[in-house]
């Protein structure tokens, strides 16, 4: 069953039509990944599908709910999540009271300590640093502080935009490590990457973008053996 | 013991300019706008106090409708001016909020006239004295310096222990990535000028308190000096706004009681803006911001 449908989405800035009219599908328990170059809308799709871009024309439903023209906040409260791209994570909060915004959509039902203390025991250096200011973090502390707040609100769909960017090797394999784990915990992933080889290998399904449209869709394996995405993102 | 009066009255002044530089710097912060109509829901909170005075008598009850029209008023303005301009160019902003000010003050003049009335908070012989030890302080300084401390300490442990205070520095850092966690922002924006305008109301009855005399321009003036010590505080900043407030006050009193100088008041504030801004552009307590876009 489709836990998140997207359906002709368009999107303009001002004039600009950055996307034209995408359609796809996010069943429960995948991990689909949109791919694509700089500037092909990846990003924009990731706003306009939460709510912080308006749509032009099309729908987007999520678990059964028209969220089309819902402000991303009561999405939120949906329990759908997103990790935005460059982390903006709150630079002059504690790692604590970043971790205490991501369950700022909970109520008084869920264990906050309970759910904190899950956190730490996936990203054991946010409890190393928690009571230190974020923005002095290291890019790959920030991702991970990034992810753990957005986990705080028990999202069903956990939307990812560019986790990997400007982290090290090493560090790229562990997020790409700790997606799976988050996954296999039964969270819904939608993922945006430039790096699509590694992407892709963890990827049920794939869709790649390009300036507005999805060009190519099919299961991750299929996209990774495909000519056109080993040409164009793959680097042969 | 003149030194240690001085310096009370004008840590009593700069308590009054805190709450005003406050709703400056809370509504920057967060709505990331100049709301020059600021000074002039102190204004609206004083002829409120004025009518409940001359009807009624019973000044706390005067200040705790002052309170209660300045908050409407406040959030009115906001829903009505300022959030249809959301997302335009700040410029188109600022022009509305002294717009907005300009109509509050005429609306005033044309129901109150522009001769001045006379709102005696205390009685026509003011509040009085305290004597301590071989000090003698105005009553009503003690009572400004204590509210104004008091409703700082409260808002501080407001903001940095309340979900809605952390939702309040959420969305002054990054307000898209606050909706990410699920804060209403409209709802936020509204909560400030909330509490913006209720400590101009405040700031009506503390300097109304001091001289009574109250014409339309009521909040003109000290609008300016304190969103003059906010800016010096590091505007955005809540503890740069009551430190900003209290040096503003304190260099006004100061410059009052030297001899000579109490012509050139507020010539010293403004050069003292201008000194702070040479060195610390941001202010004393700015943070440098990256821009997001």
């Amino acid at each position: 069953m489709a836990l998140l449908e997207v359906k002709d989405l368009e999107v303009y800035y001002g004039v600009i039509n950055a996307l034209k009219g995408i359609s796809f599908e996010v069943n429960e328990g995948e991990i689909v990944t949109l791919i694509g170059a700089n500037g092909a809308g990846k990003t924009t799709t990731m706003q306009s599908v939460i709510g912080l871009i308006p749509a032009r024309h099309g729908s987007v439903i999520y678990d059964g709910h028209d969220i089309t023209k819902m402000p991303c906040h009561k999405i939120v409260h949906l329990g759908m999540s997103q990790v935005p791209e460059g982390r903006r994570i709150f630079q002059e909060l504690t790692v604590y009271e970043n971790l205490m915004m991501g369950a700022y959509s909970q109520g008084k039902k869920t264990n906050f300590k309970e759910d904190i203390e899950k956190i730490y025991d996936r990203f054991p250096r946010l409890k190393e640093r928690r009571n230190q200011i974020a923005g002095t973090l290291s890019g790959g502390e920030q991702q991970m502080l990034a992810m753990g707040r957005a986990l705080m609100s028990h999202p069903k769909l956990l939307m990812l935009d560019e986790p990997s960017m400007g982290l090290s090797p090493l560090l790229v394999d562990q997020v790409f490590e700790i997606i799976k784990d988050i996954n296999k915990d039964g969270t819904t992933i939608l993922l945006v990457e430039q790096n699509a080889g590694k992407s892709l290998a963890i990827s049920d399904r794939a869709y790649v973008l390009e300036t507005g449209s999805i060009v190519l869709s099919g299961t991750g394996k299929e996209l990774a053996a495909s000519e056109m995405v080993k040409k164009a993102y793959l680097g042969g | 013991m003149e030194i240690i009066e001085t310096l009370i009255n004008g840590l009593s002044l700069g308590g009054t300019y805190a709450m005003i530089a406050l709703g400056y710097t809370m509504v920057y912060g967060i709505a990331k706008m100049l709301n020059f109509a600021h000074g002039d829901i102190i204004m609206v909170g004083g002829y409120t106090l004025f009518v409940t005075l001359s009807t009624m008598g019973m000044p706390i009850l005067g200040l705790a409708l002052a309170v209660v029209v300045c908050v409407v008023l406040g959030v009115t303005v906001e829903k009505v001016a300022y959030k249809p301009l959301r997302g335009a160019s700040p410029l188109a902003v600022l022009i509305t909020a002294i717009g907005v000010s300009y109509l509050l003050q005429s609306l005033a003049q044309i129901i109150f006239s522009s001769a001045p009335r006379m709102v005696y908070v205390g009685g026509q012989d003011g509040l009085g004295f305290v004597t301590i030890g071989s000090l003698k302080i105005q009553k009503h300084i003690l009572i400004t310096l204590v509210c104004s401390v008091v409703i700082m300490v409260v808002l501080s442990l407001f903001v940095k222990y309340t979900k809605i205070g952390r939702a309040m520095i959420a969305v002054s850092e990054d307000k898209g990535a606050a909706q990410l966690m699920g804060i209403n922002v409209n709802m936020i924006i509204t909560i400030t000028f909330a509490i913006g305008s209720a400590l101009a109301a405040f700031a009506g009855f503390f300097m109304l308190m001091k001289s009574p005399s109250l014409t339309n321009t009521l909040g003109a003036m000290p609008g300016i000096k304190a969103f003059t010590a906010a800016v010096i505080g590091g505007i955005g900043s809540l503890p740069g706004a009551m430190l900003g407030g209290l040096f503003i006050g304190l260099i006004e009193t100061i410059a009052q009681v030297v001899p000579g100088m109490g012509a050139y008041t507020v010539a010293i504030e403004f050069l003292v803006l201008i000194i702070v801004l040479l060195v610390r552009p941001t202010g004393i307590l700015g943070k440098k911001r990256r821009e997001k876009v």
